[in-house]
């Protein structure tokens, strides 16, 4: 039993982490009808930055510090690649992002080198008990902030003037447009909230292991969290990540003795089946938005 | 009362673009300058070997493979409009099934040895066809990026059960050994007295390729192709003139799985061995690269992409003697890998942003600016 609730508890944690991955993927979906597949690099960024940032500024201005950065960097490359394309099939978006992704990879990766960098997290690997089980700390961090995270966001849509405009945006572009809603600007605003939260969710990645070259295919994961949910749907993003972590995370405690032919390391692609069977039956996710198609 | 024999259709000299009828139109060759220049083309290919020395040979012989991976692509993303990051995925399976069929049955790997590639080249085509018609329900139940997400995955769960399933890959970092080239007992990977194996190697290959292009050209210029073109461009629209999505989105991915089977199973026949983690994103996203730097929805852009990102590494390779600051050596920073890497995203944009129909809008451009010279049209 305890080895079942642990292992729920470290899901929910990394859970959590996918969870603010797949909102940075639905934000920018709902506000481009693009799926952003850089989100990788802007992860992988983010960690490799508070890991050099964390030495002169402590770890939590320098996540601070690289939350901005990469957010910076994300609505630069908005910018320069991604607006030039507006009204072009968002397949050749979508394949844009891709190609970022693929050539900011190999920049990243030139900063982290063959190492592995810590980002110096002050929770490590120690543990502590909650209610009779004992649960790392980090994993109790993660979930704690992307609950802040995730509150903030939704009050951010909910309550705020810009937010009202990103919610019409999504609705309808030219509706919004002819409403004075500046489009561009909800543009630049929903990638650099991605690229916030892909910042976030590396430096969580990053704690206990560290950030190594291998690090990105972590940010896919959150692939299969919004298929799970549904492309268009912010809650559906965070319950798809958090059914994402469980599922991975009870797959590794229990698959070796259950079904060892499945072969080593099976949890890492077990997100993979779960998007496989849960489309078979739901083509629009948990909680996405049915097409319906009128002639 | 005789009625006079309806006129044969025939090509006006100096009016390329006036047809009398569709079957002109739809010629594979519907203009003179094209027979010529494409006959003059094959001739200059059949006679590189004898020019070029062997290294360049092998990288040719495998950019023809690619060639015919890029067109079963190009088949699924560019004519029927379906973005799948799969391919890799389609290669893995044909070349383990070619790798299989042929491979040595005493080795430690799978192996039936039957070496024939008229037994293992349809068969890897075939099981890599089933896999793709086994895909394709998802794909008539979803659209667009829900799609490229699926294939996407399709990539990863194909990458754990290579590396998983060592005796029949060999295991990651170990390999095994590709499929045999050998027709009726003449061994193309062995140099033989009048050639030499990279010779050989590149002959049979553009052969194939040739074969595998003009059964695809046949195939977009028929009825399937202007329906995998209707479902592209309007899915809504082709179903209600007839077009069934469920049926030619399940054929769409079919052909393209057999080329890409096909392609998969050739590939490493030139350098004779692979391991599974070869089959990886990258490859999917260089294959999608061919496609949209050839051209999107065209054979012969096909061709041109997969030759271009073949030979891409080969020329990074020569770059550190002109660039001082770029590394050789893997442990510098930047190296030519790196470079290479940065430069197949970078070109990926690129052509995105400035010329949408990849390579062939660049010789369609070249093409209509000389047609009219020196007038501006």
């Amino acid at each position: 039993m305890i080895e079942f609730l642990q292992g729920v508890a470290g899901g929910l944690g990394d859970g959590s982490v996918y969870a603010l991955l797949a909102l940075g993927f639905v934000i920018i979906y709902k506000s481009t009808r693009v799926i952003n597949f850089s989100q990788p690099a802007f992860m992988l960024a983010g960690a490799v930055l508070v890991s050099y940032l964390v030495g002169p500024l402590g770890f939590y201005l320098a996540v601070a510090v690289g939350v901005l950065v990469t957010a910076m960097l994300a609505l630069g490359v908005e910018r320069v690649a991604v607006r030039p394309m507006i009204g072009k099939p968002v397949f050749a978006i979508a394949i844009i992002t891709l190609g970022i992704d693929i050539a900011m990879r190999v920049v990243v990766n030139g900063f982290i080198g063959t190492d592995v960098r810590q980002v110096g997290d002050p929770w490590g690997l120690a543990s502590r008990p909650l209610l009779g089980v004992p649960v790392q700390e980090r994993h109790i961090a993660m979930v704690l902030t992307a609950a802040v995270a995730v509150a903030l966001l939704f009050a951010f849509f909910k309550y705020t003037r810009i937010g009202l405009a990103m919610r019409a945006s999504a609705v309808d572009q030219e509706a919004a447009l002819t409403q004075g809603v500046s489009v561009g600007t909800v543009f630049a605003l929903s990638w650099a909230i991605a690229g916030g939260l892909a910042a976030i969710g590396g430096t969580f990645v990053a704690t206990g292991a560290g950030a190594d070259q291998q690090m990105w295919i972590i940010a896919l994961k959150a692939l299969p969290a919004i298929i799970l949910g549904g492309l268009d749907s912010l809650e559906g993003a965070v319950a798809g990540g958090l059914i994402i972590g469980v599922v991975e995370s009870l797959v590794g405690t229990y698959q070796a003795d259950i079904a060892p032919w499945l072969g080593n390391n099976f949890a890492v692609v077990s997100p993979y089946v779960v998007m496989l069977l849960v489309l078979l039956v739901r083509p629009y996710g948990l909680f996405g938005t049915r097409e319906v198609e009128r002639v | 009362m005789t009625t006079t024999p309806a006129r044969r259709p025939r090509q006006l000299s100096g009016r390329p673009r006036f047809y009398t009828s569709y079957a002109q139109q739809l010629r594979m060759f519907n203009t003179r300058p094209k027979r010529v220049s494409v006959g003059v083309l094959m001739a200059l290919a059949v006679l590189v070997p004898f020019y070029v020395n062997d290294e360049v040979l092998q990288l040719l012989a495998v950019g023809f493979v690619a060639s015919i991976g890029a067109i079963g692509l190009n088949i699924v993303t560019g004519y029927a409009g379906q973005i799948s990051l799969g391919h890799a995925f389609f290669l893995a399976i044909g070349a383990y099934t070619a790798a299989a069929l042929s491979g040595d049955p005493d080795e430690r790997t799978i192996g039936f040895g039957i070496t024939n590639l008229l037994v293992w080249l349809p068969a890897a085509g075939l099981v890599a066809a089933l896999f793709g018609v086994l895909v394709a329900p998802l794909a008539t139940r979803l659209r667009g990026l829900y799609l490229a997400i699926v294939t996407l995955g399709l990539v990863f769960l194909g990458e754990h059960i290579f590396k998983e399933w060592s005796s029949l890959t060999g295991g990651p970092g170990v390999g095994r050994p590709a499929a045999v080239p050998e027709l009726f007992g003449y061994r193309f990977d062995e140099g033989g007295e009048l050639l030499t194996r990279d010779q050989q190697l590149y002959l049979l290959m553009l052969v194939l390729l040739a074969i595998f292009a003009v059964l695809a050209f046949n195939l977009v210029r028929s009825k399937v192709g202007r329906a995998f073109s209707a479902v592209r461009d309007r899915d809504i629209a082709a179903e209600i003139m007839g077009v069934s999505l469920r049926k030619y989105k399940t054929l769409a991915f079919a052909v393209s799985s057999f080329y890409a089977g096909c392609a998969g199973a050739l590939l490493y026949t030139v350098a004779g061995f692979f391991d599974p983690t070869s089959f990886n994103l990258l490859m999917s996203v260089q294959y999608i690269a061919m496609v949209l730097i050839g051209g999107a929805g065209t054979i012969s852009g096909s061709i041109m992409g997969a030759m271009f990102i073949t030979l891409v590494p080969r020329l990074t390779r020569e770059l550190p003697a002109y660039v001082p600051f770029i590394a050789a050596e893997p442990t510098g920073v930047p190296n030519v890998f790196q470079v290479e890497t940065v430069l197949y995203g970078l070109l990926i944009i690129g052509f995105l942003i400035f010329e949408p129909r990849g390579l062939y809008g660049i010789w369609v451009r070249l093409r209509n600016y000389w047609k009219s010279w020196p007038f501006s049209y």
